[in-house]
């Protein structure tokens, strides 16, 4: 088998780590490889290049380094944030989070309900956004916690931060914002926006696996959810990943200087082409989430009365890489409970692809995913026995697995 | 990212009689189709079965599948098994040939050779006038509502591939895969349909390994290798031992005959009667 080159449609899974934020790792393996703790100079100094990271990170959203806390990726943040914020307000045993936050909060929440906590959800329209109405409803009630993202991560569908914020803080709330798909792909300013806690991750936008970090407005009260030594000001122990550090650091300032140079608005054009152009070769597709704003790299778009899974492994003979909604791709059984929640179809569901571009997408990326995809979807309709919204076994939706 | 059989994507990127028939005035020949699924469940399958009226028999068969990789192939792997049988015959293959057939599926893909079965038995029953429920008469607990399976259907299935876990029943036929609240009864039939033997308790792992390497070595190493094929053992999961055959058995168009009766079958009777000899790719 011949190897293609590689389409990498799927930056919102992970990106490519990029060759500044390498460079900029590689001497703390080769060379500098103390521990910023010792009491000697060859460990010690390191700490400044720790410091260094901390302010390019806390330069990517309007924060102040002494309010960035580093973690090891964005499911430790959104753990810890949700810990801290209820440990300190005891008196408020109640969550609000939305139906489609990522499973680390959405099972957080779950693991909570069995302490005895209430657990909200507030949920979507159609196109994936935010009910607010119900949102303003459900912190008529004393609530400790409101936890949402800043952008989904399957539809790109970014919530409105500042009407949210509006209602949080009215309410008297703390507010928790995973910010892991945002950052890097847009402007994020904390100074203007009342979060108390938002989370970040490097490998979303080409920093290296396994490093993210907790923004913790100050004065926050935080309990640290990983106990041991002093690192990180005593809120999160375990010997500081100095490298990972160093290219998150590195990454944040690239991704600040995309979006300053609007690079992110060249990636915006370029997912559009791909989407604009799907639309016009292919019939019976729909924009999951397209009514509404996006991110500017997602594109997820439902090939009716077709099956996922049997797309992306279309795709992959192609060497494109993308990724897909329908329970066969899922590990469980059940579709993705984003698209659930938006009330999607069955039949454009099962067949939702997500393209997710970044700023190493090139235009012949796209004019190959727009040469081949008019021929899978067609060789996989020609095998469905689904033509049409009108036959009966459509109607059957009663025994569709309820989100 | 699944590990599919070379055979699952040969079947997926050229999928062998695909589509429907024409409708024919031929008296002598009748159409019968059976459908399974639904769109809501993420799969779907539309058999259609060409039979000789005079013979009972299927003369040849076509698919219409939604669904993913395995769906698709299972579904063809089905046309390609039944053609030239008679009605009753087609009546006894199970999900597992089908699967065999393929060269295995992934455990998390089987329910795809189950729908397949499940197809063929609609189709035929279909054709006879029989209405499928009707022969199900004591089916009356639908035990996972988020995908409509009923008790009888756990059994059966539980029952014709030696099924020891919830985890394997929802594999076979997604049954608990949904909200997951019928895990409990799940569990339940699988104590009533597998009652705990008296017999000694299992030996470890180790052990099992080396018995199963003594009687491969004596008593089927030797009849493979007068054939030119031999065979490698992989592991052992649960009840399930994982092989590849070789040499001449690996392209051998006999090969899942060789494992049912040749290989399953004497370690079944030298070792563990729940044993069950699956090939990987």
């Amino acid at each position: 088998m011949t190897i293609k080159p590689i389409t990498y449609f799927d930056n919102n899974a992970t990106t490519q780590v990029s060759q500044g934020v390498l460079e900029a790792m590689l001497p703390f393996y080769r060379e500098s490889y103390g521990n910023p703790s010792s009491m000697h100079h060859f460990g010690g100094n390191l700490s400044l290049q720790i410091a260094q990271a901390r302010e390019q990170v806390a330069a990517l959203i309007g924060a102040e380094s002494t309010e960035v806390v580093f973690t090891s990726c964005g499911s430790e943040g959104n753990n810890s944030a949700i810990r801290s914020a209820l440990s300190n307000n005891s008196s408020r045993r109640r969550i609000i989070t939305t139906a489609v936050e990522h499973p680390c909060v959405l099972n957080v929440a779950k693991q909570l309900q069995s302490e005895g906590y209430d657990h909200v959800v507030i949920g979507v329209d159609g196109d994936g956004q935010l009910d607010l109405g119900q949102l303003e409803e459900a912190l008529k009630v004393p609530t400790a916690l409101v936890s949402t993202m800043a952008a989904n991560n399957e539809t790109g569908v970014v919530f409105p931060l500042e009407a949210i914020g509006q209602l949080v803080k009215t309410a008297g709330a703390l507010w928790h914002v995973d910010a892991v798909q945002l950052a890097g792909k847009a402007p994020i300013d904390l100074r203007s926006l009342p979060v108390d806690l938002l989370t970040l991750s490097a490998h979303k936008i080409h920093g290296p696996k396994g490093v993210g970090a907790l923004y913790v407005r100050r004065a926050t009260r935080f309990q640290p959810w990983l106990l041991g030594g002093h690192q990180e000001r005593g809120r999160r122990a375990g010997t500081e990943n100095v490298a990972g550090l160093v290219g998150f650091g590195q990454a944040a300032e690239e991704a600040k200087e995309a979006i300053e140079n609007d690079v992110i608005a060249q990636v915006a054009k370029l997912r559009n082409r791909l989407e604009q152009g799907l639309l016009a070769r292919i019939p019976d597709c729909v924009v999951n989430g397209g009514g509404t704003t996006r991110l500017g790299n997602t594109s997820n778009i439902g090939f009716k009365y077709i099956e996922g899974e049997a797309i992306l492994f279309s795709l992959d003979s192609h060497g494109i890489c993308a990724s897909s909604g329908s329970a066969c791709t899922s590990g469980s059984l059940e579709a993705s409970h984003v698209l659930r929640a938006m009330a999607i179809p069955y039949s454009v569901l099962h067949g939702s692809i997500r393209f997710s571009l970044s700023r190493f997408s090139t235009d012949e990326q796209v004019d190959l995913t727009l040469q081949v995809m008019p021929e899978i979807v067609d060789r996989l309709r020609q095998l469905s026995p689904f033509s049409d919204d009108d036959v009966s076994w459509l109607q059957q939706m009663e025994l569709a697995p309820n989100p | 990212m699944w590990n599919y059989s070379e055979k699952v994507l040969q079947l997926f990127h050229n999928p062998i009689n695909q589509g429907s028939f024409k409708p024919s005035d031929d008296p002598t020949t009748a159409i019968a189709v059976g459908e399974v699924g639904s769109i809501a469940c993420g799969d779907a399958l539309r058999l259609h079965l060409q039979i000789e009226v005079a013979e009972d028999r299927i003369l040849d068969a076509r698919f219409q599948t939604f669904g993913c990789t395995s769906a698709i192939a299972s579904s063809s792997a089905l046309t390609e098994l039944v053609k030239g049988l008679t009605l009753d015959q087609a009546l006894q293959v199970t999900n597992g040939e089908i699967a065999d057939y393929l060269g295995g599926l992934p455990e998390a893909k089987m329910h795809c050779s189950v729908m397949g079965q499940e197809a063929l038995e609609a189709a035929i029953f279909n054709y006879r006038g029989i209405e499928r429920e009707e022969l199900h008469e004591d089916e009356g607990a639908l035990i996972c509502k988020c995908f409509a399976i009923t008790d009888s259907k756990i059994r059966k299935v539980i029952a014709e591939n030696g099924l020891r876990s919830a985890e394997q029943v929802t594999a076979y036929l997604k049954a608990g895969g949904g909200c997951g609240s019928c895990l409990v009864a799940i569990d339940k039939i699988l104590e009533e349909s597998n009652p705990k033997s008296d017999g000694p308790p299992q030996a470890p792992l180790v052990v099992r390994l080396q018995q199963i390497d003594a009687v491969i070595e004596q008593d089927i190493r030797p009849y493979l290798k007068a054939d030119g094929g031999d065979i490698q053992v992989c592991g052992l999961v649960g009840d399930e031992l994982h092989v590849q055959l070789r040499g001449n058995c690996s392209t051998c168009s006999s090969s899942s005959d060789t494992l049912r009766y040749a290989v399953e079958a004497r370690l079944r009777e030298r070792l563990e009667s729940n044993l069950r000899v699956v090939q990987v790719p």
